[in-house]
């Protein structure tokens, strides 16, 4: 099977689909590999390397279109690029299936059947196919180079005989994959990071990547099925503006990575915010593309507000590093596909009846509802509604039953004690009385024993239970031929023992125990 | 002494053995505990013979004599991986007293001087207290067997045990009825057969239960010798062995089921008997991956490399007394800078907290010994784990295979470590009777052998 690799016509795409590695790769799976000339030439790979690595160079896109049975490709094709394409070709790009309905109906048209990379469903099998995550990730640590090199100082703080210098703090908003890698290379680099999501869930997360977690004093959970959060009530987003504002006076770098699938970015960062900011701070804002995060981000460039603010709306996709990470995400899907012997399109596989958007002349989107669902905003909160309730009402129920089961036994217990009561003699009461007291007792005591002096605590109890030995010293007489008095002996002998034997061995063991 | 003064000191005591119990709450005030025990036990016995109507003073004074001396020989002879067996054959030693001073109640005169409601309910506790007492002694002493290894460790488990266990406590009830009719001493015949059946229950119920469950059941046993002593008590109407005898039953009851909760059974169905027998609810997960093994020098030097190391000891460690290498060992790594801690399930060994005290006898300090739920978190930040001995408690099937015999039992996460390093004597199940998949884990790896011979081996590679 032949597998082909057109250049990007869009000029501000620097990535290819494929890289002298992967080419070899695909080689492995059994393609035969076609790159059209100088389509690595814009993330550094020479036609010669791919030669090396035994692609076949070809001179014009519509070699590659027609003749191929497979092509990869990073940005979705245009409308010009479809017609080039031949019947029954399978595409692999990114599409954007939720906002590019023309492109596939142009695609279904044409009976392409297309793979659109950006809607691999999120599970775990497909981890290593996800172009998301593995894009979000370059971009994370992006931000933090490009931010910093935007930021007139060190990030770390230094001690230096010059003098001593802050460490910068930055704010990551949204800690998604991109966030998360934002956290990380700012941490290394010193800063004094801090992160905000507004999924309580992925707390933990910041923490372990080194950021210190900031949250709003409001009970809401932000999750959703998809992996994404959804979009948060009112007296949320008032809060988490509030928080907003606190910080802005103290970060010096902002990153913001907020983004919900097929809509405008969040607006998280206002005007206000931005005019609260020290001289000479940073925001880059990776949502810049889907709108911005930040009410003043201009998708695409790199300016200066009037209040000495340095607003990063464009990012250097380092395109070599991001042409590798891409090319081995197609690769992994190819190999999840069956390869080039085995090569199959299984629409009743759950990553490629989602993924592949137009199949044999027919538009697939939006997909099925799996369990994994880029739509769940609204689809989640129904589902999770009545299971909250449930089990409030499942509470209430055990609550409600446990206090009649209670209500019983005191019942039981009360009726059982009166009985006693009616026909014991008052001695037996008496008695009765401590006997439950000190059965009570107990319980809480040992409740409060740690696990450690569980063989400590036997041994005491062990030589604290010869008390029985006053049994046997209230039977003894003076006449030792006197069959009581010869149990009573016994009795003493072995208790005695186990008095004398209980303490000894107990505080043998205590003397052990050091700090 | 007069009445007044005999409560008073009672009542004294009851307090001191209550602080006793309550100083056991931390190490540092334990030892104190002790010595409130002693008193609480020396003031008991002193008010009781000066009390009135005690006479024989002589006997009381010869047999207390004799036990001290068998006694502090014991304590001292005694070491720390037999202290299961101890403790067992001590609470024999209270059942068997509590057999005797109800018998001894039985025969006593003033007993017959009692009349109507006073009579029976006198007769029942002499009834109640002989039935538990006959139980704990015989108990005890297969528990003792077992753990000296005289009695097959395996759980005896007949058809019908149930049954026969049920129509047993029937008829000592039946014997109990019409024991209680019976005028002076002519019901000693029921009381006899009572007993027999007690001490045969007492036998069949410890047998029943296997040696892995020996912490719950030792904890059992010595909640029962604390019934017994109430029991006693109520017998001969004296408060402080009733006080007394309910801390001990309750504090054991207690224990008893924290030892459950650590193994995620109800305490019937350890009582009851019977380990792996719990219906199986389909098939058993197939394990995947090989076992592969690694000599002593090259664990050596997986220490070396780590910062972070966790043993986990079990029953092995016990077996093989090794806990004095292993704390060589630890100071070795400890003093090249790496962080050493220990694991302890709560059901490891064959006591209750069986394993803090080998541990301490070694001179470990207790603040790197460590609780499972205290470094369960830990463990994905741990680059080497140690298992010593252990099996079913770092079994991962306990968490993820519904078809175990142990799953839900909560059990330390030794896999998620970089590497477990597990120290066996073979490849043998452990006391369940389960297969461990964390043999065939990728990051896991066997080292065979005697675990004191392995550990001084490894000491030997860590020190060259």
């Amino acid at each position: 099977m032949k597998v082909g690799i057109p250049s990007e016509i869009f000029a501000n795409e620097l990535r290819v689909a494929a890289t002298p590695k992967t080419v070899k790769r695909l080689q492995k799976q059994g393609f035969e590999v076609f790159i059209q000339h100088n389509a690595g030439l814009k993330a550094n790979f020479s036609d010669q390397e791919f030669e090396d690595a035994g692609a076949h160079i070809v001179k014009t896109a519509l070699e590659i279109y027609s003749q191929s049975d497979i092509v990869l490709k990073v940005k979705e094709p245009s409308i010009e690029e479809v017609d080039l394409m031949k019947e029954g070709l399978v595409l692999l790009s990114y599409l954007w299936p939720a906002q590019n309905q023309a492109l596939l109906q142009k695609l279904a048209d044409k009976k392409v059947n297309a793979v659109a990379m950006d809607a691999i469903p999120r599970i775990s099998r497909a981890q290593k196919m996800d172009v998301l995550s593995s894009m979000a990730n370059i971009a994370g640590y992006r931000a933090v180079i490009e931010g910093s090199y935007h930021f007139g100082r060190f990030l770390n703080g230094q001690i230096t005989a010059a003098g001593k210098v802050e460490p910068a703090k930055v704010l990551v908003i949204g800690a998604g994959v991109a966030g998360l890698a934002a956290i990380g290379a700012a941490n290394s680099l010193g800063a004094i990071v801090r992160a905000f999501d507004t999924r309580k869930e992925v707390a933990e997360q910041i923490e372990s990547m080194g950021a210190q977690f900031l949250t709003v004093e409001i009970e809401e959970d932000g999750a959703t099925s998809s992996g994404y959060s959804k979009e948060m009530s009112k007296e949320f987003i008032d809060a988490e503006m509030k928080l907003f504002s606190e910080q802005a006076k103290e970060v010096d770098i902002v990153i913001t990575t907020a983004q919900i699938p097929g809509r405008p970015a969040p607006k998280l960062w206002m005007d206000y915010h931005v005019a609260a900011m020290k001289p000479g701070s940073v925001i880059v804002d990776l949502a810049a593309s889907s709108g911005g995060n930040c009410a003043l981000t201009k998708n695409g460039e790199v300016y200066t507000t009037d209040n000495g603010i340095t607003m990063v709306g464009k990012l250097s996709q380092l395109p070599s590093q991001a042409s590798q990470l891409y090319g081995n995400n197609l690769c992994h899907l190819l190999d999840d596909m069956g390869k080039a012997d085995k090569w199959k399109i299984d629409m009743e596989d759950a990553i490629v009846s989602r993924a592949m958007v137009t199949f044999d002349g027919k538009i697939n989107w939006p997909p099925a509802p799996l369990p994994v669902s880029p739509t769940a905003g609204g689809g989640a909160k129904k589902v999770v509604a009545p299971t909250a309730e449930e089990i409030k009402m499942s509470d209430e129920a055990k609550s409600k039953k446990a206090a009649t089961s209670m209500f019983i036994q005191l019942g039981v217990v009360g009726a059982l004690l009166f009985l006693v009561g009616q026909y014991a003699p008052s001695e037996f009461i008496q008695h009765f009385t401590v006997f439950v007291l000190a059965v009570f007792v107990g319980w809480q005591l040992i409740s409060n024993v740690s696990h450690s002096l569980h063989t400590p605590l036997m041994a005491v109890t062990n030589a604290i239970s010869g008390i029985i030995v006053i049994g046997g010293l209230l039977q003894t007489t003076d006449d030792i031929k006197n069959p009581m008095t010869i149990l009573a002996f016994i009795a003493i002998l072995v208790a005695s023992i186990n008095i004398v034997g209980g303490f000894v061995v107990t505080h043998r063991m205590l003397n052990m125990f050091k700090k | 002494m007069a009445i007044g003064i005999q409560t008073a000191a009672y009542l004294f005591a009851s307090i001191l053995f209550i602080l006793s119990l309550g100083s056991l709450s931390s190490q540092e005030s334990a030892k104190r505990g002790v010595f409130y025990g002693i008193i609480g036990m020396i003031i008991a016995i002193i008010a009781t013979v000066l009390g009135e109507g005690v006479a024989g003073q002589t006997y009381i004074i010869i047999a207390i004599a004799i036990a001290s001396a068998i006694g502090l020989m014991l304590a001292r002879k005694v070491e720390m991986t037999a202290m299961p067996q101890l403790v067992a054959i001590l609470h024999s030693f209270v059942g068997l007293a509590a057999v005797l001073v109800g018998f001894g109640s039985y025969l006593d005169p003033k007993t017959h001087e009692l009349h109507g409601a006073a009579h029976i309910i006198h007769l029942t506790e002499v009834f109640i207290g002989i039935f538990i007492g006959a139980i704990t002694f015989t108990g005890s002493i297969i528990a003792w067997g077992k753990l000296e290894g005289k009695v097959r460790s395996k759980a005896l488990l007949y058809p019908g045990r149930h049954a026969v266990n049920i129509v047993l406590l029937l008829t000592s009830i039946v014997l109990g009825v019409l024991f209680a009719k019976q005028e002076g001493t002519n019901g000693m015949m029921y009381l006899l057969i009572m007993t027999a059946i007690a001490s045969f229950i007492g036998v069949m119920l410890v047998m029943a239960i296997g040696g892995g469950d020996m912490p719950v059941v030792v904890s059992m046993l010595n909640s029962y010798s604390g019934w017994a002593a109430s029991a006693a008590g109520f017998m001969l109407g004296n408060d402080l062995l009733i006080v007394t005898g309910a801390l001990v039953g309750s504090s054991g009851a207690i224990l008893s089921i924290h030892m459950c909760h650590a193994m995620n059974r109800s305490f019937f169905s350890v009582i009851l008997g019977g380990f792996g027998n719990a219906p199986v609810k389909g098939e058993a997960k197939a394990i995947e991956g090989e076992v592969t093994a690694l000599n002593h020098e090259e664990v050596s030097v997986l220490l070396k490399e780590a910062k972070t190391v966790v043993i986990v000891p079990g029953y092995g460690m016990a077996v093989a007394k090794a806990q004095y290498p292993i704390y060589d060992m630890v100071q070795t790594l400890r003093k090249a800078g790496k962080t050493v801690r220990f694991a302890i399930h709560p059901v490891a060994g064959r006591l209750p907290g069986h394993m803090n005290v080998l541990l301490a006898e070694a001179n470990v300090p207790y603040d790197i010994v460590l609780e499972m739920d205290e470094i369960n978190d830990d463990m994905p930040n741990t680059d080497v784990v140690m298992v010593i001995g252990a099996n079913d408690v770092v079994n991962p099937s306990a968490q993820d295979d519904p078809a175990s015999s142990i799953y839900g039992m909560p059990v330390i996460e030794a896999w998620k470590a970089e590497k477990v390093i597990i120290m066996k004597r073979s490849m043998s199940a452990g006391y369940s009777g389960e297969d461990n998949p964390l043999f065939y884990k990728p990051n896991s790896e066997m080292l065979y052998g005697d675990a004191k011979d392995s550990v001084e081996k490894i000491l030997s590679f860590l020190k060259a």
